[in-house]
This record gives structure tokens, C-alpha cells and sequence, in this order.
């Protein structure tokens, strides 16, 4: 749960001196931010396009433009939540470019109610990640996560799997806080149905 | 508190970030209604089955690939 502070209380990140010295020229700093957060980026961008050759472009152009406004970086907020923001706003841009005449934005899809009320009430097994093996458990997890509308895969990605704070995912993708929460709910309460299928305990005698 | 109510404060239960009283609610409701703590339980499993695996791990070859080219890029733009 992230701690709310006062401004003078706050701990000074590591990050402030590296953007620093890359401001100044320093290319070694900006290729050690470039290190710390490559991971990161690659996976928001794979997440929200669900293209790997996507993903990797993306992951470029996040760091390139980044370099070329470390400038406008404001230290009010943190670089890692900078750089989120503009790999989200590259993402979304590619899923509009591929989908051609349809738009696609965060405000897409949040009319429709699928899934936001519950249907399915069975437990599940208590670990899902005893009974399929790595690569079919990768598999459902990515065909579920695929089937979310863009707008509810990226809250979850940023909050449950990026671990951003709510307040962290607003400011990376310009939504409110309470627009944050909404989305959140409805992208856990899909996922949740949607792996029901495949995890749901089942009675003795019935086929798996 | 009904089920809808209930659905509403999840996040803000989850995150820990819900008053005494509302926490009251929520915990009477969840132990008079099975569903209910049916949809707590398995959409904590989903978030945790997701933070627990990494679907979209990159390879470390790829990752070096990826960082060459964007030192490369970036050295580039710094001589122009
Ligand atoms: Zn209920």
C-alpha cells in the first residue's frame, strides 16, 4: 500500500541524480535509467499491444524520446512513472495505427457492462500453478489477458502487474483516480471470470 | 450492505485503504454471503497468479539487442 507523505519528508530516489547527470551530457547515466527500466517498458508495451515486434519498437522510441526531453522532465513525479507514460501513449498510438479507421483509447469500451457483474461462484483449485505447467499456464494467462478491451488491460497491467500506485497509473495515463479505480475493478472482475473456466474446482467425477 | 455495495469497495479493501466502519460492513457482509467471498478469493488468486509469472519475459538476447540500438540512437542524436 503506498504511504502518503508530505513533500519535505520524502526520500530523495536515485533516479534524481542520474537524470540529472544525463541532462548534463552524461550518456553513461541515461544508459544506466536505460538498464534499470528496459525490462519494465518492453513488458507495459507487450502487454498493451499484445505484439512483440510492437513491443520492441516501442521500447526504442520510449527511450529515444525520452532522451530527447529529458528536459521537460519535471521531478514532481517519478522518472519511472515518466517513461510509463510515454510507452503507454506509444502503445496506444500503434494499436490505433493497426486498427486503422477504429479508434482506440482509454475511454474506449468503459459504456459496456460485460463483466462487471459476477456469474461464476465456484472456488478455485488453490494453485493453478501446480496444475498446468509453466508454458499452459503462460498461455491462459496471455489468451485471457488478450481478450480485455485496451483501456482495462492497461489499468491492470500498470497496477497489478507493474505495481504502480493508483495514483502513479492516473498520472501515467491521464485518467482520474476514481476513472482508475473503475477500470481496475472491471479488468480484475473479467479476468477473474474468464479464469474461472479453466481453475474452478470440480466436483469428484467430473472430467477436468 | 448488499453484493453490489460490497463489489464497490473491493479495491479500496484490497489496497487496505478502507475506513473502520466500511470494513465492519464488508466483513458482515462476507460472512453471511458465499459469492461474495468466492469473488474476494478468486480475484485475489487472479492477481496473484499474474504478479506470480512473468508472460512476457524478454530474452536476455533480445534485451541486448534492444539496448544497443537505442544507445546507438541516442549517441546519434547527441552528435547531431
Ligand atoms: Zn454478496
Amino acid at each position: 500500500m503506498p504511504t502518503i507523505q508530505s513533500p519535505g519528508t520524502e526520500e530523495i530516489h536515485p533516479d534524481v541524480a542520474l537524470v540529472e547527470r544525463a541532462r548534463e551530457g552524461d550518456t553513461a547515466a541515461f544508459e544506466q535509467l536505460v538498464r534499470q527500466y528496459e525490462r519494465q517498458i518492453f513488458r507495459v508495451a507487450q502487454h498493451i499491444t499484445q505484439n512483440r515486434e510492437d513491443a520492441e519498437d516501442i521500447t526504442q522510441d520510449t527511450f529515444l524520446k525520452a532522451y530527447e526531453k529529458l528536459s521537460q522532465f519535471q521531478g514532481n513525479s517519478k522518472f519511472s512513472t515518466w517513461l510509463v507514460r510515454i510507452a503507454v501513449n506509444e502503445s496506444l498510438m500503434r494499436l490505433r495505427k493497426r486498427k486503422t479507421s477504429k479508434t482506440v483509447s482509454m475511454d474506449e469500451d468503459v459504456q459496456t457492462e460485460e463483466g462487471s457483474i459476477p456469474r461464476d461462484f465456484a472456488e478455485w483449485r488453490p494453485n493453478p500453478e501446480q496444475i498446468f505447467d509453466q508454458n499452459e499456464l503462460n498461455d491462459i494467462l496471455r489468451r485471457t489477458i488478450q481478450g480485455l478491451p485496451p483501456g482495462f488491460r492497461t489499468v491492470f497491467t500498470l497496477r497489478d502487474i507493474e505495481n504502480l500506485s493508483t495514483e502513479e497509473t492516473a498520472e501515467a495515463l491521464g485518467l482520474s483516480i476514481p476513472a482508475v479505480k473503475s477500470r481496475l475493478l472491471r479488468a480484475r472482475l473479467q479476468l477473474r471470470e474468464r479464469l474461472s473456466r479453466y481453475f474452478r474446482q470440480r466436483k469428484e467425477g467430473q472430467p477436468a | 450492505m448488499n453484493c453490489t455495495d460490497f463489489l464497490s469497495q473491493l479495491t479500496d479493501y484490497f489496497d487496505g485503504q478502507i475506513s473502520p466502519e466500511l470494513l465492519e460492513e464488508v466483513r458482515t457482509h462476507l460472512a453471511g454471503c458465499h459469492h461474495c467471498e468466492v469473488v474476494l478469493n478468486t480475484t485475489r488468486q487472479t492477481i496473484e497468479v499474474y504478479r506470480g509469472q512473468e508472460i512476457y519475459e524478454i530474452s536476455d538476447d533480445l534485451r541486448e539487442r534492444l539496448h544497443s540500438a537505442i544507445m546507438t540512437k541516442c549517441l546519434e542524436k547527441k552528435r547531431a
